[in-house]
C-alpha cells in the first residue's frame, strides 16, 4: 500500500491489478493490525469488497476513469456513511447508523473511492490525544505505548501504517494535522468553507471542516479536488471554483516568501521539534524560497479564545443528545427530565462533560460579555494578525505541535496542559484559513515531527505546492514499526 | 471571579448533566483552573474590535445560500424513527413528563 493513488489507478486501469485486490489487501491489513493499533471500530470487509467489484466492473464497462477508482479510504466515526456506524469515539451515540452520507463521502464514492471502514476518535472530536475515546485508544504506530495525537487518531495511524492511502478526519483546533504531526503523515485542514460539513456531527460549527490524511502531497490533492466545492446541503460553503490542486504541484517555490513567527519558538517548546523546524526552513532556503519575520502578536492567546468558542458551541451542539431521537438512552429513569439527565451521564465521558460544562458557563447570564463576547473581539484580532502578515509571505512555517508524541497518561490528568498540544493549529480554526502538516523529520527517540504550513484563504494550492516541494528535496523515507 | 462546586452544580443543572459528587471534586479545580487560564484576554484592549462571529469567509459571506421555498424531498418518518431508542406509532415515545 505504498503505491501513490495515481499510479494505483494507472494499474488498474492497465489490469495490472484490480481494485478488488488493491481494497482486499487494504481490508486485511485493517483486520490485521487493528488488535495492535485500535485504529478503527468497524471494518465492513463484504461491503467493501462488493464496492470494489463494482468499481471492476464499472471500469470494464464503460470509458469512465474515476479520479479514486478503487481507492480504499478509512473515515473517521464522525462522518456519516450510510451503512456505517457513526459513534463519534461516544457512548451516547453507540451503534447509531446514519441514514444518509455526508456530502465529502458522496464525492469520494461517485468518484470510485472505496469506503473500508470507520476509525476511532477523541470522543466528540474532543482530545488530543485519542484518549477521549470510549472505545479503547488508539495507539501510534511508531511506538504503541504513545498516543497517535487526536482526535482523529485513528484516520492518523492507519494512514501511517500503511493500511490505506488516505483518510478522512475533521478539525475544530488542530485535530488533523496534530495527529498527522505526531504520526508521521501529510494533514491538511483546508479554509472554512471549502469542504461541506453536511453528515460531519457538529462540535463547534464554526471552526469544524473535514481535513484529509495521505502520505504524499498528490493523494492529499487528488482526495481534496474530489471532495472540495460548494454544497447546497451546508450553507456555509463557499462559491469559490475548485482547481486541480494537483496541476501546481511541481511549480519552482523559488522567490516565494515564507513568513517565520519568531516568537512563537519559544517556552514549551522541544529542542528536537525546534531543531527539525529550523532545518525544514534552511531547506526552503536552499530551494530558493526567502524566509521573513513575521509577528503575530495576537497568537499567544489562541487557546483561550478557542477553549471559549468551541465549548460554547459544543455546549449548544451537544444537546442534541438526550436519548430521544437516536442513539443511546439510560435505563430506569421514569421522568423526562431525570431520563436526559441521566442518559447523558451515563452516555458522556468526562471529557466531554468537562466541555459541555465549561461552554455553559461563558455563556450563561452574566459571563457572556466577560467571555464569549470577549473571544470573539481576540478571534478578530487574531484574523487581522494573519492578514497582516500574508501582505509580507505567501505562508508561514510553524511546528505543527510543541512536541512529539506523548506516552499514554502523560496529560489526563491535566486537561489544560493537554489543550496547550494544540497551540500551533488552533489559530488556523479560529481564522479560517487552511493549514498542512508535512512530516519534517525524526526526534532522537525516532519519533516522527510536523512542521505547519499556514496559508490566506483558498491558498491550498501554494501549501500543497510547498509541501510537494519540501518532501522532493527532502523525503520522509522513515517506516513506523507498525506497517503493512 | 473564582469559581466553586456550587457554580459547577448550577453549570450542570443547566446543561442537564448530572454530577456525582466524586466527579465535582475533580471538576471543580480543572475547570477553576482553565477559566483562570481563559481570562488572560483580560489584558487584551478590544476597545472598538467588531467581534467575529462564524467563520465565514469574505467569500463565504458573499455566497448566497438561499433557494426557492419548495417542498423537497427527505428521508420520511419510518426512516427517521428507525434509530430512535423508544418509537411508536409514528411518534419518539418519551417517559412521562411531570
Amino acid at each position: 500500500m505504498t503505491r501513490s493513488i495515481a499510479s494505483q489507478k494507472d494499474q488498474i486501469l492497465t489490469g495490472d491489478t484490480t481494485a478488488r485486490a488493491v481494497v482486499e489487501s487494504s481490508v486485511a491489513a485493517a483486520e490485521r493490525l487493528n488488535d495492535t493499533l485500535n485504529a478503527f471500530l468497524e471494518i465492513d470487509r463484504p461491503g467493501a469488497i462488493r464496492r470494489a467489484e463494482e468499481i471492476d466492473q464499472r471500469l470494464k464497462t464503460s470509458d469512465d476513469t474515476l479520479a479514486l477508482a478503487g481507492v480504499p479510504i478509512a473515515v473517521k466515526d464522525n462522518i456519516c456513511v450510510r451503512g456505517f456506524q457513526a459513534s463519534c469515539g461516544s457512548k451516547i451515540l453507540g451503534d447509531y447508523h446514519p441514514p444518509y452520507d455526508a456530502t465529502v463521502i458522496e464525492r469520494l464514492v461517485n468518484a470510485g473511492a472505496v469506503i473500508i471502514g470507520k476509525t476511532n476518535c477523541d470522543e466528540f472530536a474532543m482530545g488530543s490525544s485519542n484518549e477521549n475515546s470510549a472505545f479503547g485508544v488508539v495507539k501510534n504506530p511508531w511506538d504503541t505505548t504513545r498516543v497517535p495525537g487526536g482526535s482523529s487518531g485513528g484516520s492518523a495511524a492507519a494512514v501511517a501504517a500503511g493500511i490505506v492511502p488516505v483518510a478522512l478526519g475533521s478539525e475544530t483546533g488542530g485535530s488533523v494535522r496534530q495527529p498527522a504531526s505526531l504520526s508521521g503523515v501529510i494533514g491538511l485542514k483546508p479554509t472554512y468553507g471549502r469542504n461541506s460539513r453536511y453528515g460531519l456531527v457538529a462540535f463547534a460549527s464554526s471552526l469544524d471542516q473535514v481535513g484529509i490524511f495521505g502520505r504524499n502531497v498528490p493523494d492529499v490533492a487528488a482526495v481534496l479536488g474530489v471532495v472540495a466545492g460548494r454544497d447546497r446541503h451546508d450553507a456555509t460553503t463557499a462559491d469559490v471554483p475548485v482547481p486541480d490542486y494537483r496541476a501546481g504541484l511541481d511549480t519552482d517555490i523559488k522567490g516565494m516568501r515564507l513568513g517565520f513567527p519568531q516568537a512563537l519558538f519559544g517556552e514549551g517548546l522541544d529542542a528536537d521539534v525546534r531543531a527539525s523546524v529550523d532545518a525544514a526552513t534552511d531547506a526552503y532556503r536552499e530551494l530558493g524560497a526567502e524566509i521573513v519575520d513575521v509577528e503575530l502578536p495576537h497568537a499567544k492567546y489562541s487557546i483561550a479564545v478557542y477553549y471559549i468558542i468551541a465549548t460554547a458551541e459544543a455546549s449548544s451542539n451537544l444537546a442534541r443528545y438526550d436519548g430521544v431521537r437516536y442513539g443511546f438512552r439510560a435505563e430506569d429513569a421514569p421522568e423526562l427530565r431525570q431520563m436526559y439527565k441521566k442518559t447523558r451521564d451515563e452516555g458522556f465521558g468526562p471529557e466531554v462533560k468537562r466541555r459541555i460544562m465549561l461552554g455553559t458557563y461563558v455563556l450563561s447570564a452574566g459571563y457572556y460579555e466577560a467571555y464569549y463576547r470577549k473571544a470573539q473581539q481576540v478571534r478578530a484580532l487574531i484574523r487581522e494578525d494573519l492578514r497582516q502578515a500574508f501582505t509580507a509571505c505567501d505562508a508561514i512555517v510553524t511546528p505543527t505541535s510543541p512536541t512529539p508524541a506523548f506516552l499514554f497518561g502523560e496529560k489526563v490528568n491535566n486537561p489544560l496542559e493537554m489543550y496547550l498540544s494544540d497551540i500551533y493549529t488552533v489559530t488556523a480554526n479560529l481564522a479560517g484559513i487552511p493549514g498542512l502538516s508535512v512530516p519534517c523529520g525524526l526526534s532522537s527517540e525516532g519519533l516522527p515531527i510536523g512542521m505547519q504550513l499556514l496559508g490566506p484563504y483558498w491558498s491550498e494550492p501554494t501549501l500543497l505546492n510547498l509541501a510537494h516541494a519540501y518532501l522532493k528535496a527532502r523525503p520522509f523515507t522513515a517506516r513506523p514499526q507498525v506497517f503493512a | 471571579m473564582p469559581i466553586t462546586e456550587a457554580d459547577i452544580e448550577k453549570i450542570a443543572q443547566l446543561a442537564h448533566l448530572e454530577i456525582t459528587r466524586e466527579e465535582l471534586r475533580v471538576f471543580a479545580p480543572q475547570i477553576a483552573d482553565i477559566i483562570t487560564y481563559v481570562e488572560q484576554l483580560n489584558e487584551v484592549d478590544t476597545t472598538n474590535v467588531e467581534p467575529m462571529l462564524g467563520g465565514l469567509t469574505p467569500e463565504g459571506e458573499l455566497t448566497d445560500s438561499a433557494r426557492d421555498d419548495i417542498v423537497e424531498p427527505s428521508l420520511g418518518q419510518k426512516i427517521a424513527l428507525e434509530e430512535a431508542p423508544d418509537a411508536v406509532a409514528g411518534h419518539f415515545r418519551v417517559p412521562k413528563v411531570l
